[in-house]
């Protein structure tokens, strides 16, 4: 691999810009900039937060819905048998991360080897 | 480890507060969820023909997964910029109200707006999420200090394994691939439910993921946006309902 491989071109760091920094920092510069009048157990805080709950688990499931890369290699039944394993298991466990992840993962990897 | 008590004199010099936000990333399993969902972003970066240095930036200054996850692979389908830039700006919007309820945990009276910039920066699911476990325990005027501490910390150990990513895509089988992918959406997951401990937050959890499918199915191109207001309206009402009926 090149040095300039590495580094890329400038165009693509353009469209970084414009695509991926500016969307997210004008979000948080809105929340420093409007954030400061609202009283942390304000009611809209409740519901700005429950938004955005719901809007982290659209991402969630939009990833295993329309999957990305080489994960939309992996059957629906598998994606969606591995993320049903884990939850069952985070729950089991008393809201372990790990063992909620390693379920998933073990659960996706075991189903590729035995379908092929 | 465990934080100093907060009337200690540890707590006097801010650089002191600092080394301590750095060094709480060895006490949370979100580190190790971090640095494998930014393996996995590295690997994604090289497979859709993006440059090490186009990954490292992204992590720098967009600072949030799931944006990085949805910039790459709406890019590397061949989506143009103006659709990219709307997907990221629907999922950063989240970003917003994480800020809103994050910066009044470490302001104090006299703090100035632009001290708190680059903590706003900092701010990503992974930091607010801690952000909550830990601030009680650090005394309030030290507590910028130390969130930049932890920021700092977390955004090196991304940049770390993004690198590693990056060169192990290359080697990387498309089973390992998608195992790595799959580590975004279970540790989002788990990683929240842990954090709710209002039932709004998990009735929002589990409708976003219930509705986002059927909001997808109107293809408006802001299927997040509406499942996510929907689904979030909607857990707001129960919160509301329980403190009325209590």
């Amino acid at each position: 691999m090149s040095f300039a491989q590495l580094i890329g071109d400038w165009h693509a760091l353009a469209v970084l810009f414009v695509a991926g920094v500016v969307p997210n920092q004008i979000w948080r510069m809105l929340g420093l900039w409007f954030g400061g009048g609202i009283d942390e157990g304000s009611e809209l805080l409740v519901w700005v937060r429950a938004v955005a709950t719901a809007i982290l688990a659209g991402v969630i499931a939009q990833i295993v819905v329309e999957p990305p890369g080489a994960l939309a290699t992996v059957p629906d039944v598998l994606r969606y048998g591995a993320v049903g394993a884990g939850l069952v298991v985070f729950l089991l466990t008393r809201r372990s991360i790990f063992a909620g992840v390693a379920t998933g993962e073990v659960f996706m990897l075991a189903g590729k080897w035995w379908l092929g | 480890m465990a934080l100093p008590p907060l009337d200690s004199p540890q707590w006097q010099s801010p650089w002191r507060a600092f080394a301590w936000g750095l060094r709480s990333i060895t006490q949370t399993i979100l580190t190790i969820v971090l640095f494998v969902t930014y393996l996995g972003i590295g690997a994604l970066a090289h497979d859709t023909h993006f440059s090490l240095l186009w990954a490292l930036v992204s992590t720098l200054f967009v600072w949030a997964g799931p944006a990085q996850i949805i910039l790459i692979t709406t890019l590397g389908s061949g989506a143009t910029i103006i659709q990219s830039a709307l997907a990221v700006t629907v999922s950063a919007i989240r970003l917003f109200p994480m800020v809103v309820s994050v910066l009044p945990l470490m302001r104090t009276p006299t703090t100035k707006r632009r001290e708190l910039v680059f903590a706003a920066h900092l701010t990503a699911v992974t930091l607010w999420v801690e952000c909550h476990r830990f601030l009680p325990l650090v005394p309030r005027e030290r507590r910028i200090a130390f969130v930049h501490g932890l920021g700092c910390g977390l955004v090196s150990v991304c940049l770390v394994a993004n690198t590693v990513g990056y060169f192990l895509a290359a080697n990387l089988t498309q089973t390992l691939g998608a195992a790595i992918l799959l580590l975004t959406p279970l540790s989002f997951l788990f990683s929240t439910a842990r954090n709710s401990r209002e039932v709004a937050d998990l009735v929002a959890l589990a409708l976003g993921i219930v509705l986002y499918p059927l909001a997808a199915r109107m293809n408006s191109g802001l299927d997040i946006l509406v499942s996510g207001v929907v689904a979030g309206t909607i857990a707001y009402g129960v919160h509301w309902w329980r403190e009325v009926r209590a």
